[in-house]
């Protein structure tokens, strides 16, 4: 560009001032020095010079891409309230214990968030996952990126004497897929295999409350024979869904809370409780109890679905 | 001696055998007790490249009854079963890869069975014993129980080999057996399938999915070798360099491009490769590049000593080395770019800074400039 098509207004803001205030706007401030660290990021995964963990936890991924993904839901759409997450230990293993529920389990991955995002020592949620997460592509691959496992004992044991925060969702497919009428009512929490991985490793279990993830979408059907040809534990029918097409896929904008319990210590019991069935009952029906009671108790706390 | 300090190794001509002979013979064949004699067996004589000075060579047939006649007559202390094919290439076909790996192990155990001399067995087995499947836990452990059983190939033929194994265990107890589990080997000269899957110009994958893979390298199946022959520990062991890379890692770091194809069509496509001789993407083969596979190798380091040179990542590291490949975009590119575009960044925040001198009155207000001056004193 020469000098004399150059309007005289213009003359003092050559054209790299435009790609300033684009940068400015995109990144802020100092957005070249993250545009820098954005090209070493990209560097190196085009060369796979990043470290996975023998679960395949990606965590650069998921720090830099995954979480960020999902924060705009977790701040400005579910805004979303914690409790008491200062109770989950700043070191250590732990096992969040939690109610599922929404048809899809973003309830999991906002607890992710709150715990990457919102505790002070800032702890990575690893999370145990139904078997067909692992068999359906793209979900499996990155939910394994993700951090997240095979819900079993094997695996469980081996990420909380790792030290690491563990999370499960006991009641699996029965509370996440369960219709809208039964909201907020806990259904059976597994065989209390969680109770026996927190024994076995000496962990405290801390039992956790999600309120908000029931209204995301009202399941009021299920279009079962369309689910076992697909294989899927069920195709949910809400207000929007399939009705609207892709757009019954955007979740209700309801106000959410996520509050962590009191932990319960399992370390004073001997090796041996794992093997004792009683102790395992009655530890799942303890936490069972404390995460329904404190549903209850935030429900009646709570103004309106969504404010 | 009266034979009582005699090593015989199984699968003496192949490359693996050849190479842990002459680790052996290295390593001066410490043991207890050391061993004075070694006498190296195999179907047939070993091409000059993998002939190894200062054993006896024997040709034998392991599937059939004149493997008795071999331990009967060298009376060993100590069997390596090395003879145990990965792939149906190095036994010219899959029938008779399978013979040599069931059959074989069949005779040479039974054989061992009538020879009072026989102290110590040591089986190369491999984790293809696990299978691969989404429901298994990520780690196997020794003890873990898979959740689908290989049911063809040469997963199968490592099932039929422990069993094998372990019904030997239960009439010889007086002898301890040690089953190697290896990952998947990577290393100079080593032929496996899945060094012919990656030696393809793109890697076919599976759409949607990014298994977990685990290698050792070759130098490090010989070490464990030689610790399981040297001293007694029976038992099972994993073995396998430390860490795991998942398999887009892997084609980045060979700077190959991957062709992932849908679930639906691997089989049709896993044939087609098949059918051109190019790889083998079926089977085993295909499960394993869906679901991956990782090892818990603790008791490998606590109970058998061995530390790995390589980890998974220096495995693939040495491979790349000894193929030469030659990276579509190789790393050095990658950062050159990099450099390229984060000294235009640094440029223009230099340039800008100068402007900014120039015209400093009028810039003074606005807060950019004290962003900038933050950028320069970061450099």
């Amino acid at each position: 560009m020469s000098e004399q098509h150059t309007p005289p207004h213009a003359a003092g803001r050559p054209p790299t001032d435009v790609i300033d205030s684009v940068g400015r706007l995109l990144g802020g401030p100092d957005w070249e020095r993250r545009a820098a660290r954005g090209l070493a990021f990209l560097r190196r995964r085009i060369t796979g010079d990043y470290e996975v963990d023998e679960f395949g936890y990606d965590q650069e991924l998921t720090d830099n891409v995954l979480l960020g993904a999902c924060r705009p839901l977790y701040e400005r759409y579910f805004r979303v309230e914690t409790r008491g997450i200062e109770k989950v230990p700043a070191q250590g293993g732990a096992l969040i214990v939690a109610n599922h529920s929404g048809t899809l389990p973003l309830d999991a991955i906002m607890t992710q968030v709150a715990l990457a995002d919102h505790h002070p020592a800032q702890r990575r949620l690893r999370m145990l996952a139904a078997d067909v997460v692992f068999t359906m592509p793209f979900v499996g691959e990155l939910a394994r990126k993700a951090g997240h496992t095979l819900a079993c004992n094997p695996d469980a044991e081996r990420l909380l004497f790792g030290g690491e925060v563990v999370g499960v969702w006991p009641e699996g497919f029965k509370g996440i897929g369960k219709p809208f009428a039964d909201r907020y009512r806990l259904q059976r929490f597994g065989r209390g295999g969680f109770v026996s991985a927190a024994l076995r490793t000496g962990t405290p279990i801390i039992p956790t409350a999600i309120v908000g993830a029931e209204e995301i979408y009202p399941k009021i059907g299920d279009i079962k024979p369309l689910a076992r040809l697909l294989n899927l534990p069920y195709i949910p029918v809400t207000p929007t869904f399939p009705w609207l097409g892709p757009l019954g896929l955007i979740p209700l904008p309801s106000k959410w809370y996520i509050a962590f319990g009191d932990p319960i210590e399992t370390s004073g019991y001997d090796p041996g409780a794992a093997e004792d069935p009683m102790l395992v009952f009655n530890l799942t029906d303890q936490v069972r109890e404390t995460i329904q009671d404190t549903l209850y108790r935030l429900l009646l706390q709570r103004r309106s679905v969504f404010f | 001696m009266n034979g009582s300090g005699t090593i015989l190794v199984t699968g003496a001509a192949r490359r693996l055998g050849a190479a842990v002979l002459r680790d052996l013979l290295r390593h001066g064949v410490a043991g207890d007790p050391p061993a004075d004699r070694i006498v190296a067996v195999d179907l047939r004589e070993p091409s000059p490249e993998d002939r190894v000075e200062g054993v006896e060579t024997l040709s034998a047939d392991l599937r059939t009854p004149e493997v008795a006649a071999v331990i009967a007559r060298v009376r060993p202390h100590t069997v390596l079963h090395l003879d145990v094919l990965a792939a149906p290439s190095q036994a010219g076909s899959r029938t008779a890869m399978k013979e040599r790996n069931v059959i074989g192990t069949m005779q040479l155990l039974a054989a061992c069975q009538k020879a009072p001399s026989v102290r110590r067995l040591v089986v190369k087995s491999s984790a293809a014993v696990y299978g691969c499947a989404a429901r298994d836990p990520a780690l196997f452990t020794e003890d873990t129980q898979p959740h689908r059983p290989p049911r063809s190939g040469y997963g199968k033929d490592v099932t039929e080999v422990e069993g094998y194994v372990r019904g030997f265990t239960r009439r010889r107890p007086d002898v301890a057996v040690t089953v190697l589990r290896f990952a998947s080997f990577l290393g100079p000269n080593v032929q496996t399938a899945f060094v012919d899957y990656l030696s393809l110009p793109a890697l076919p994958t599976v759409l949607g999915f990014d298994p977990r893979l685990q290698f050792v390298h070759i130098d490090d199946v010989v070490r464990a070798v030689r610790y399981a022959a040297g001293d007694t520990h029976p038992g099972t062991y994993n073995i396998a360099g430390s860490g795991v890379l998942t398999l887009s890692q892997i084609a980045r770091r060979l700077g190959k491009p991957t062709a992932p194809i849908p679930a639906f069509a691997t089989s049709a496509f896993g044939a087609l490769l098949k059918r051109i001789g190019a790889a083998d993407f079926t089977g085993d083969q295909l499960n394993l590049l869906t679901y991956g596979r990782v090892l818990d190798t603790e008791r490998m380091v606590s109970r058998l000593g061995l530390k790995p040179h390589y980890s998974t990542a220096q495995a693939v590291a040495a491979h790349a080395e000894t193929v030469a490949s030659r990276p579509l975009i190789g790393p050095d590119a990658v950062a050159a770019a990099e450099r390229r575009l984060t000294s235009l960044l640094a440029g223009r925040a230099v340039r800008r800074e100068s402007r900014t001198l120039r015209d400093d009155e009028a810039q003074r207000e606005s807060d950019a400039a004290v962003d900038e001056a933050d950028w320069k004193e970061d450099g």
